[in-house]
């Protein structure tokens, strides 16, 4: 913060309160923060920790709920908190613009995106319909849209996600504000399409010198581009460092185990990672101390006695804890090996599930001699499109899986990356038998899936099994925990009623939770303990092989690591087999034995994980592997630009031969041509490319790949 | 209580009264829920307007299926002599234009009335859901025939349709419940098909299916709890639509002909006569009806919070 630069926000003691029936809440409470022109400030915390609503108080867009109810937002010499509602409009998109989450949703579905990006315009300056049009023109090619002039007069749908945020983008730079407020500006995009957004709101911030909130939940996409760092829980600021210090030296222990549960890419299959117990407090009862004393490894006492103050540290961290990490902790070592001095804590640590610990090379060799329980040979799903009453032959068909083989083995964990829209999440779905291929066959111990008649099918799905993304959308509101977690014994009969409701009582003890819980309806519990629920059910019928689609992308970081040991220990002590979908490399590094990539319905690379993280054969998974943020300021700003450029063409007409060539920055002549098939790169290792990263070996591939002749690859 | 598992409790829920939690009592001993009948019966009585609305709907059906024993007129005869009268000590609520005591009518056209309005909602709705349920569960081909069959009943005019049938079939109550019925089903089928669309999807009903759960048993477990909120509300307006369209048939003479009779057709008879002044032929018959659509439509509203677990207190 050199004197030279232009502070543009200035907020001071801000109090923001949610009127609620049962009582009031702060959801941000004594919040100071600064930011300067063409500075990028991160704010980020657990969902709940007030960054959100804080984002929307500067903006004062809160909820009817919502006030504030102490403090000032100084932007430009004024307090926007005094202001009065139309004087707040013209400060809105003018001053401050914002771009939100989920660009389907905050476009205007029924307007050209042309007249929407032309709208501040026309309401700020009465700029005329014409010169309005002319800037929206400029905006869209400012943000990289392709061939703007023809899209101005598309409509949102039209559109992919990634395209959509960049309308977003170029909607709230219109009237170039002097700060832009970015709420999860990513989170609903692909690592591949996040990159590009990110690079593009950098580029913009420059040549706009723009000063930018940059809120999110990714301590990955933070590391990479913000300059100072603020962390939030619980509705307080609890650190505050210059982005290369906080990830340095962590003082606050909120932000340390925040950072810790992180999982990596670095993380290997065998390791463990930790996870922060409990639940943030529930703001309308705080017992008064530090709020994060009940979750905290560090915590005595004194913590609960009193809410620490924010404090400047000598080494400039603000910090708002009595005893910051590496300080205090450094007089008691061995401090951090310590339980919880306070009993607070609502789960009992050994309720928590704890990931098995494995060796590495025993688990491999085990793996090797399985039998194979998943076997998937030319797998073709094509969905036809109708348009308008669907008769007429001929139609486009949409092509979700091209002619992909694999094989599972028994205990293994077979993770299946790529970007949205790719395929994933029908190959899993026709493993579940939740839906029919085209053609192809799968093999579930050796019974083919598709020849079973529907009573067999019934039978037989009790060893197949759905883990879902969403755990609120998995479980039926209606129904209470015991029932959702008997249905499918009552489904397939097994037992009588009384050996149904034992079988529930032992696995809510397996996944950590009490008994109690048969009582209680699904939305009495936090995301994490459904999730948790969802997998009882799953293990009810006690099934061979899990599907998880997404299994943790819809929880908070320090959830999600809880999950994710859960599913492993639950995997070594019933011999699961899962097949793990997630566009999050680091989380299927985490669980996976073996790694499948998928683009546009193709199997572009297959091996063993370690192998395939290490040595990427194919650009693609090279370039997905490259886009994943890490929480490492010194790593992700050495990146360069985007890996992966572009967007994922069209599935109903891919392109030929290679489908990935027109986004490889290897791409040529010969990629247009032909499909490149199969070569192996390593033990188990394989990838589908004409200028591979890796030099082939003669290994033998992996059961049911076919490859190519040897002759044929030099 | 004793509690055998280990203390973690969720934290999400709010506070909970420890009588209403199952005892576990031996370690061989299971939790098994307390009585779903218990907790609705507690949150529908939480709800006072529906308590009271319960509470008018026992006191109009006693008024009409009781009331006669108490209350005894001649309401076969007509009596010239004393048509028109005001309410006064031999007729507390006047007479009506054929000379019949106005409060024994009343009575007496409560029955149809309460039977004809509560046959139909009932009737009506619960064919409207099953229907609605299979068409939108289906899917496909057999959603297309079933739904486009609703449509051409719907194109139909409504009082066409029952005056052709009432034209038809031999007209008593009974008849007539199935006649108003069968228009009445029409819409909740529509409702009710498309909220199905839309929950088929969801990820508990796939879940289910992944069990292995039928078809049938995904309608009765998972789509019929999650869709009685909406239908449970619709079913009450239709217990009053019933009301109003059995007045309105009554009225073109193809209800059951006199002396039985039923409040819609009293109300259009004090219509009639308002003019005159009898304002004791149309005020006690209006107030009756707008008090059983009232409590009608305020149970339905118990009952979607009874469905409604997130309202439940514990």
């Amino acid at each position: 913060m050199s004197e030279a630069a232009k502070r543009v926000l200035e907020v001071e003691h801000l109090r923001t309160e949610f009127h609620l029936r049962a009582g009031t809440v702060a959801a941000v409470d004594d919040v100071s923060l600064t930011i300067d022109e063409g500075e990028c400030v991160g704010l980020v915390g657990e969902s709940g920790c007030g960054k959100s609503t804080t984002g929307l108080s500067i903006m004062r867009l809160l909820p009817a709920v919502g006030h504030i109810t102490a403090g000032k937002v100084m932007l430009g010499g004024r307090d926007l908190v005094g202001l009065s509602e139309p004087q707040m409009r013209a400060v809105r998109g003018n001053d401050v613009a914002m771009i939100f989450q989920d660009p389907m949703t905050s476009l205007n579905p029924t307007t050209q995106i042309g007249v929407q990006v032309a709208e501040p315009l026309r309401i700020h300056f009465g700029t005329s319909r014409k010169a309005a049009m002319d800037r929206a023109l400029e905006m869209l090619d400012l943000v990289g849209i392709p061939n703007p002039r023809e899209r101005m007069r598309d409509y949102p749908h039209q559109l992919s996600g990634g395209l959509r945020q960049r309308v977003m983008i170029a909607m709230a730079l219109t009237a170039e504000p002097k700060l832009l407020i970015a709420d999860e500006p990513t989170t609903a995009l692909d690592v591949t399409i996040q990159a590009q957004i990110l690079d593009l709101l950098d580029r913009l911030r420059s040549e706009l010198s723009m000063a930018v909130l940059l809120i999110t939940h990714d301590m990955g996409v933070i590391a990479g581009r913000a300059d100072r760092v603020i962390v939030m829980y619980a509705g307080k600021i609890v650190e505050a460092a210059s982005t290369p210090e906080l990830f340095g030296t962590t003082r606050h222990p909120y932000a340390q185990a925040l950072l810790e549960s992180v999982p990596q890419l670095t993380t290997s299959s065998t390791d463990r990672i930790p996870s922060i117990p409990g639940h943030p407090p529930d703001l309308a009862n705080l017992s008064g101390g530090c709020r994060f004393a009940p979750r905290c490894r560090y915590a005595e006492p004194a913590c609960i006695a009193a809410e620490p103050p924010l404090e400047t540290l000598p080494d400039g961290h603000l910090v708002a804890c009595i005893h910051p990490v590496g300080l205090a902790q450094a007089a008691g070592a061995g401090a951090a090996e310590q339980p919880p001095a306070v009993e607070v804590v609502l789960e009992q640590p050994e309720s928590l599930p704890q990931a098995p610990v494995v060796d590495a090379a025993a688990r491999r060799s085990e793996l090797a001699d399985a039998p194979l329980l998943v076997e998937i040979e030319n797998l073709v799903k094509e969905f036809p499109i109708r348009r308008g009453l669907g008769i007429g032959g001929g139609a486009a068909s949409l092509k979700a899986i091209s002619g992909v083989s694999l094989t599972i083995r028994r205990g293994e964990t077979f993770g299946l990356a790529g970007e949205s829209g790719c395929g994933k999440t029908t190959l899993g779905r026709i493993v579940a038998a939740h839906e029919y291929p085209t053609s192809g066959t799968v093999r579930i111990e050796g019974d083919e899936l598709l020849k079973l008649s529907r009573a067999e099918l019934r039978r037989h799905r009790s060893d197949l099994q759905l883990m879902f993304q969403d755990p609120y959308a998995s479980l039926d509101p209606r129904m209470r925990v015991g029932a959702i977690i008997r249905e499918p014994l009552m489904v397939q009969g097994v037992g009588n009623r009384r050996q149904q409701w034992e079988r529930v009582a032992e696995l809510l003890n397996e996944i950590g939770l009490n008994r109690r819980a048969v009582d209680l309806y699904p939305h009495e519990f936090s995301g994490g303990q459904r999730q948790r629920i969802g997998m009882a059910r799953a293990l009810a019928l006690s099934p061979r092989l899990i599907v998880a689609d997404e299994p943790v992308s819809a929880l908070d970081v320090s959830i999600q690591s809880q999950i994710l040991n859960l599913m492993k220990r639950l995997q070594s002590d019933h011999g699961l087999t899962y097949m793990v979908i997630s566009h999050d490399l680091a989380v299927l590094r985490y669980l996976s034995d073996t790694i499948g990539v998928m683009y546009l319905g193709k199997l572009v690379e297959l091996g063993p994980s370690a192998s395939v993280y290490a040595n990427a054969a194919h650009p693609y998974t090279h370039g997905l592997i490259q886009a994943i943020p890490i929480p490492d300021p010194k790593i992700e700003r050495a990146k360069r630009s985007a890996p992966v450029r572009g967007e994922l063409p069209s599935a109903v007409n891919p392109p030929s031969g290679c489908r990935f060539r027109t986004r490889c920055p290897l791409a040529q002549e010969i990629c247009a041509e032909l499909d490149p098939p199969m070569q192996v790169f390593g033990e188990g290792h394989v990838a589908a490319c004409h200028f591979p990263l890796q030099s082939p070996t003669d290994d033998a591939p992996p059961r049911g790949i076919t490859v190519a002749a040897p002759a044929a690859v030099s | 209580m004793t509690t055998q598992g280990s203390p973690q409790m969720p934290t999400q829920g709010t506070p909970q009264a420890p009588t209403q939690l199952p005892t576990v009592v031996a370690d061989s001993e299971v939790a098994t829920p307390t009585s779903v009948w218990r907790l609705a019966m507690i949150t529908f009585t939480e709800n006072r307007l529906a308590l009271i609305g319960l509470i008018v709907l026992v006191l109009l059906i006693l008024f009409s299926f009781v009331g006669p024993l108490v209350y005894h007129t001649n309401q076969v005869a007509t009596n010239l002599i004393n048509e028109n009268l005001p309410p006064s000590g031999s007729h507390l609520l006047g007479t009506t234009p054929e000379g019949r005591d106005e409060l024994g009518r009343l009575m007496i056209g409560g029955r149809s009335t309460i039977e004809v309005g509560l046959g139909v909602g009932l009737l009506a709705t619960t064919f409207g859901l099953v229907y609605g349920a299979i068409a939108g569960f289906a899917g496909g081909i057999v959603d297309v025939v079933m739904m486009r069959f609703v449509d051409a009943l719907l194109s139909i005019p409504y009082l066409f349709f029952v005056v052709l049938l009432a034209a038809i079939v031999q007209v008593n109550l009974l008849m007539l419940i199935l006649v108003l019925s069968m228009v009445s089903w029409l819409s909740t089928a529509r409702l009710v098909r498309g909220e199905t669309l839309s929950l088929r999807t969801r990820d508990f009903v796939v879940a289910s299916q992944g069990f292995g759960a039928r078809a049938r048993q995904v309608i009765a477990r998972h789509i019929t709890p999650n869709l009685l909120g909406v239908v449970v509300v619709n079913g009450t307006l239709k217990v009053a639509d019933a009301i109003l369209a059995f007045a309105s048939v009554a009225y073109l003479g193809l209800g059951p002909a006199p002396p039985a009779t039923n409040w819609g057709e009293l109300i259009s008879t004090g219509i009639n006569n308002l003019f005159d002044g009898y304002w004791w032929q149309l005020w006690p018959a209006g107030v009756l009806i707008v008090a059983i659509v009232l409590a009608v439509n305020v149970i339905g509203d118990g009952l979607s919070d009874v469905v409604e677990v997130r309202l439940q207190k514990r």
